[in-house]
């Protein structure tokens, strides 16, 4: 992986474009999945200003090209493992935004029919495993399902999102080595956003780069990686696959990007020193994005179609979210047990 | 029909059930070629090999956490702790993860696992190597939570447990990993959420969990001999599901209820136990429901003090003789 700084801003690899190796097909599927990821939060956080939305919500705005990339290199069967930020890469994986918006408005159309809300997010069927809102806790889990996969012989990879904060959790040191130990087809992806919750990463951690920094202690290779541009978040995101695959074992990868909102719904991130947002917005992914496909000749028509599209999906399903009932009161005891029910006792 | 210790009754369980199932695979520290801290695994390495029995780090959480990866994605593993005071450190998949995905995710998740864990006193390790923790799993909406006694119900309820495609927590008794049972030949399995009559009696119902099940039926035999007083006894078995119908039938007939518990008293089960009867039995009692706990205190290290922490079957058949003859 070649590593060019950009001031503090993370690393860039610039396209080659005499020797391209994602195609036209690829990067508008990288674009529609990025500019629905932006869109559908976005749509979220309007909702939440409308009172629509409950609780709480944390979204990706900015980050849209690490779940873009990850989703787009990973196959069928694969399996997500997403934090209590996990509106996009549970998008990422093809579940359709009116499954998720409907979850965020605790409607009974809602992935989870309200049970579960924005921090859980899960789609078994699409291969979303859950997003865990316990920091750290879904590291040791991506392990569990590697395992299983080593055991079946099956083929399928686990892929385990978190941001820079989980890196000085237990359960990230615990997993890492239980990976390697085991050589497990287990993927883990650290988002450096810059912030844990409120407070910038480098205040609270011994090492510059929070998760690529402990690599060396686990034996793995020490990547990071430009997280706002979707073709370098696609290129590694398939040579970890690839590798897991093989039983050649786990990955870390740091992706270093930047939230553009602040950790939550009720954080308008004061804490930022002047200028960070505005410097950071000049690398905004979908700008990025939208600045490679012109490089790369692809015309504007194609991308406006796309654009398109996805606000007539996002907006339908905004629509139809609006008009669902809020769930049916039978739900409150279902699948506490296997038997379906919450029966504790005869 | 032979018989075994309750530690020979735990391989034995997961012999046969590994033998039945090649998505049983077992997790933990200690467990595969050493045989396990209280060689509670002895030989299973040997008999199923290293991808089955696998030996961890101490690494609490990994060992929870990936048992759970494993079982929501199609195996049945069966993870041990290896002292269940250390359920502390590794308590969010035991309180957060296993018993709430399905709920959450509107039953996606699944998680069928068996958490097995040396509970208890008696081997006089002190506060954090003693201590019965079932209250802090039966407090949780989503788990099972289950103690034998004998080693025959250890290979049945084992069994069941596996079986279950619910998360449980097993806890085997320390103290009662020497004690001996006569065991049928076969394959043994057991149904959870039913308490077990082991003693019938007349006078009283002492309700009993584990290693307080024998010193209820010592107790039981002490108050027989020495006063005429004739106790029925039951062990629990399994906390939940919980077998309320079989404790309240026997309050109904001996109009006396007592519970032997050997966690500290606070918040134990046998309290959710003394409230039902309230609710639903009181006209059945004919005196106040007794608890019978481990004082409020950590556990001692020193034989002696240990000993008067937790229940014996002296303390037993005296407060159960003061309360039936006050």
């Amino acid at each position: 992986m070649a590593k060019k700084t950009n001031g503090g801003s993370g690393l860039v690899e610039r396209p080659q474009s005499a020797n391209d190796d994602i195609g036209e097909e690829m990067r508008l599927r990288l674009y529609r999945s990025q500019y629905t990821l932006r869109q559908a939060e976005q749509r979220a956080h309007d909702l939440f200003l409308q009172n629509m939305v409950k609780g709480t919500s944390h979204l990706s705005l900015g980050q849209e090209a690490v779940a873009a990339g990850f989703g787009e290199a990973m196959k069928p069967g694969d399996l997500s493992f997403c934090t209590y930020r996990g509106h996009a890469h549970t998008l990422a994986r093809g579940v359709a935004v009116e499954k998720v918006l409907g979850e965020l408005m605790a409607r009974d159309n809602g992935l989870m029919r309200g049970k579960g809300g924005s921090m859980h997010l899960t789609s078994v069927e699409h291969g979303v495993m859950g997003s865990y809102a316990i920091i750290g806790a879904h590291l040791p889990i991506a392990c569990g399902a590697a395992w299983r996969a080593q055991y079946k012989g099956s083929k399928d990879v686990a892929v385990c999102f978190f941001g820079d904060g989980t890196t000085n959790i237990g359960a990230f040191h615990e997993a890492l080595n239980f990976a390697v130990i085991w050589k497990l087809p287990v993927v883990f992806v650290c988002e450096n956003n810059l912030y844990m919750e409120y407070t910038p990463i480098a205040d609270v951690t011994a090492v510059a780069r929070p998760a690529a920094d402990r690599a060396s202690a686990y034996g793995l290779e020490p990547i990071v990686i430009d997280g706002n541009d979707a073709d370098v978040v696609y290129r590694t995101a398939q040579k970890a696959l690839a590798k897991a695959r093989a039983g050649e074992g786990p990955s870390l990868i740091e992706c270093l990007t930047y939230r553009h909102s602040g950790h939550s719904r009720a954080d308008p991130a004061k804490y930022r020193p002047p200028g960070e947002l505005e410097k950071w917005k000049e690398r905004d992914p979908i700008k990025i994005y939208r600045e490679r496909m012109a490089q790369f000749g692809i015309e504007p028509d194609a991308i406006g179609a796309i654009e398109a599209e996805v606000q007539k999906v996002v907006d339908d399903a905004t629509e139809v979210c609006k008009a669902a009932p809020p769930p049916s009161i039978d739900v409150l005891t279902t699948d506490v047990y296997a038997d379906g029910g919450w029966a504790w006792r005869n | 029909m032979a018989e075994l210790t309750y530690r020979d009754a735990v391989i034995r369980g997961l012999a046969q059930e590994m033998t039945r199932d090649p998505d049983v695979v077992m997790i933990g520290e200690d467990i595969g070629k050493a045989g396990g801290v209280f060689k509670a695994t002895v030989g299973l390495f040997d008999q199923f090999g290293p991808l089955r029995v696998r030996d961890t780090p101490i690494s609490e959480q990994a060992i929870l956490g990936a048992a759970m990866g494993a079982a929501m994605t199609g195996l049945k593993p069966i993870a041990e702790i290896m002292f269940s005071d250390f359920f502390a450190v590794c308590f969010d998949y035991i309180a957060n993860e296993f018993p709430k995905s399905r709920y959450m995710t509107n039953g996606q998740v699944k998680v069928p696992l068996v958490v097995r864990t040396g509970n208890g006193g008696s081997a006089r390790f002190g506060a954090q190597h003693s201590q019965s923790v079932e209250n802090w799993c039966m407090m949780i909406p989503g788990l099972k939570v289950v103690a034998p006694s004998s080693p025959v119900d250890v290979i049945g309820l084992l069994a069941a447990s596996v079986r279950d495609p619910d998360p449980v927590i097993f806890l085997e008794h320390k103290g009662l990993y020497p004690t001996k049972g006569e065991v049928p030949d076969g394959e043994i399995v057991d149904t959870l959420g039913t308490a077990k009559i082991v003693r019938a009696g007349t006078d009283a119902t002492i309700v009993a969990l584990a290693l307080m099940v024998p010193r209820a039926l010592e107790a039981a035999e002490k108050l027989q001999t020495e006063d005429g007083i004739n106790c029925e006894v039951i062990d629990v078995r399994s906390l939940v599901p919980l077998d309320t119908q079989t404790i309240l039938g026997s309050v109904a007939r001996t109009g006396r209820l007592f519970t032997v518990e050997e966690n500290p008293r606070l918040c134990g089960w046998g309290a959710e136990i003394v409230s039902i009867a309230a609710d639903e039995s009181f006209y059945d009692l004919d005196g106040p429901p007794v608890r019978i706990t481990t004082p409020h205190i950590p556990l001692p290290a020193s034989d002696v003090l240990e000993d008067l922490a937790i229940p014996n079957a002296a303390r037993i058949a005296d407060r159960v003789k003061r309360a039936l003859q006050g």
